[in-house]
């Protein structure tokens, strides 16, 4: 009974420390946020006098517009602006989240319910398409879109969105595919298209999986930084990720409590996103991985 | 069932939207930047046929070289540590404990931050004068912690640190391979007296091989294309002696610094070679290791 007792708070002590040293990153991120720039190189665990100035500093909220026009140049101040970079991320967000979930939901039940010759190799090769890494395909597309004109637009950083993603179109159509048929068919006989069957018998089906889909993306467009350095080249066009690459590439002259202000405001969303939905992300990850 | 022309119509109708985008963005581009692999192409100028100029160019290149080394030591490195880590957390975390969601939940959340803001947050914990890291070491009594990011020694072992903190999903992986190995398993082997240790070693990690197997080939594919950390981490300065100069950034450079996008067109072409080889590689190998369940 001793040994099972001492057993038990050996494994309590370990999976304290090991999840106390995942989180301190960001307690400390946090802490070092809320202290005035003359405490910053001071090594207290917390403020000592806590202050919300980093946060006035970063958030945007009465600078300079940045995107005026000051004759033909435009203005960059080199200023984080969280407001305007949320905004930017977030247009980018809607309009590739439709677009990304809707055509990889057609295009997996395409693979998974409808019959056609080549459907095997075509889904092989949709399979291995997986493998192509993203800096492959960086110079070309770069000239494609520069020809297109759309570079400095947001559109490289969505357009593509509806077209699907491999990963995604995979997902999807191993769960169609666990759901019966008899569903389908039965709906087919009293006269539902395929197209019918598709959207009101399919997708309200599969909202779990649409969910994971749907979430994997935002954290991509949130997370992604070689998109936008790439394909975005004024400041009042950057992206969250970006803003904060550009800030701390300029660090000689910017506080460090506001570069981790910064971050807790970019990391902020996607945590109460996480809280939210932890359970779709949760199974989603079991089942599929993120982040490479 | 319908078969035939109509049958392909429709089904080439419904998965357009991933056709259309491997012709246009996937294998148009490739076939764009094969062209120009073989081309020198400054961007502002049109692109010029030179052969394989290019790739004679890359095999004596010493920056190149160093990307590689670099590389090839990340993955090297940073891989069979992750996973070891991982597997022994995913073990740990499976423990039937009160409090398991939230313990779950913590080593999970890492995970959800995006990487600049994780290199921001390590850049500050690592360095050497007044960060965290060095502060309790200092406190423990080390009169000298390593300079961490700003020492050609370190730098490589810093990345390889934050990288650990990254290790959430493939935890989760491994935390759901662990419930589809058989309780009875378990059971027959501690009947026939196999110890803690032994039963890990003899049903734990052949019940997760198949996971293992994915996870590191997920892994070689996202170390040859490891980019924003160590851009946001050395960006002002290129790391000490180029430590943490890894492949995709020398490409990057070379397309968007240099402008030399026929020089890093035929990077691209390697980066793939290797990826497609190393993938097969460990498939040929695993093929002997990994334990498939009825199979």
């Amino acid at each position: 009974m001793s040994k099972r007792w001492l057993n038990c708070s050996v494994i309590y002590a370990a999976l304290a420390a090991v999840a106390l040293a995942f989180v301190l990153p960001l307690l400390w991120m946090l802490s070092v946020s809320f202290k005035p720039t003359r405490e910053v190189l001071r090594p207290d665990l917390l403020p000592q006098h806590p202050t919300a100035n980093a946060y006035r500093e970063v958030i945007g909220l009465g600078a300079e517009d940045p995107g005026a026009l000051r004759g033909d140049r435009r203005v960059e101040s080199g200023k984080f602006n969280y407001l305007l970079y949320a905004r930017n991320t977030l247009v980018i967000v809607v309009f590739s989240l439709v677009g990304m979930v809707v055509s990889s939901a057609i295009a997996a039940y395409g693979f998974a319910r409808v019959e056609f010759p080549g459907r095997r190799v075509l889904f092989a090769v949709c399979l291995a398409t997986m493998m192509i890494p993203f800096p492959v395909l960086m110079v070309p597309t770069y000239m494609i879109f520069k020809y297109l004109g759309w570079i400095g637009t947001f559109r490289p950083l969505w357009v593509p969105a509806w077209f699907g993603s491999a990963f995604n179109i995979f997902l999807l159509r191993q769960f169609f595919l666990g759901i019966p048929k008899e569903l389908e068919e039965s709906a087919m006989l009293d006269g539902c298209s395929r197209w019918g069957c598709f959207w009101r018998i399919m997708l309200p089906l599969s909202k779990p999986a649409l969910a994971v889909v749907a979430l994997f993306h935002v954290l991509t467009v949130w997370n992604d930084l070689l998109g936008p350095l790439v394909y975005l080249s004024h400041q009042d066009e950057f992206t969250l990720a970006l803003g904060l690459q550009f800030l701390q590439s300029r660090s000689g002259d910017t506080p460090w409590n506001e570069l981790m202000a910064a971050s807790t405001l970019i990391i902020l969303p996607v945590l109460v996103l996480f809280l939210l939905a932890q359970r779709t992300f949760l199974r989603g990850i079991a089942t599929t991985g993120l982040k490479g | 069932m319908r078969s035939g022309p109509q049958s392909l119509l429709t089904g080439l109708l419904w998965t357009a939207p991933w056709w259309l985008g491997f012709l246009l963005l996937l294998a148009g581009p490739m076939a764009l930047s094969l062209y120009i692999s073989f081309c020198d192409y400054p961007l502002l100028q049109p692109p010029v046929f030179v052969g394989g100029a290019n790739y004679a160019q890359l095999a004596g290149d010493p920056v190149f070289h160093k990307a590689i080394a670099n590389t090839i030591v990340y993955a090297a490195l940073a891989i069979p540590i992750g996973t070891a880590f991982a597997v022994l957390l995913a073990v740990l975390l499976n423990q039937r404990v009160r409090g398991q969601a939230l313990f779950r939940a913590c080593v999970f959340v890492p995970t959800i931050v995006p990487l600049v803001a994780a290199g921001v947050i390590w850049m500050w914990l690592l360095n050497p004068e007044y960060g965290l890291l060095n502060t309790g070491l200092r406190a423990a009594g080390m009169t000298n912690p390593p300079l961490w990011l700003e020492s050609p020694r370190w730098a490589m072992a810093s990345l390889i640190l934050v990288s650990l903190w990254f290790l959430g999903s493939p935890i989760m992986i491994y935390l759901a391979g662990l419930q589809e190995i058989p309780e009875e398993l378990y059971e027959a082997a501690t009947l026939d007296g196999a110890s803690a240790g032994r039963r890990f070693w003899h049903v734990t990690l052949p019940g997760l091989s198949p996971v293992i197997l994915f996870n590191v080939v997920v892994g070689i594919i996202a170390a040859w294309q490891v980019f924003a950390l160590p851009y946001v981490m050395w960006r002002t300065r290129p790391g000490p002696d180029r430590a943490t100069y890894f492949y995709t950034m020398y490409l990057f450079d070379n397309a968007f610094n240099y402008l030399k996008m026929g020089y890093a067109s035929a990077m691209a072409w390697v980066q793939l070679l290797i990826i497609l080889g190393l993938t097969a590689l460990v498939f040929v190998v695993s093929r002997r290791a990994v334990h498939y369940r009825g199979a």
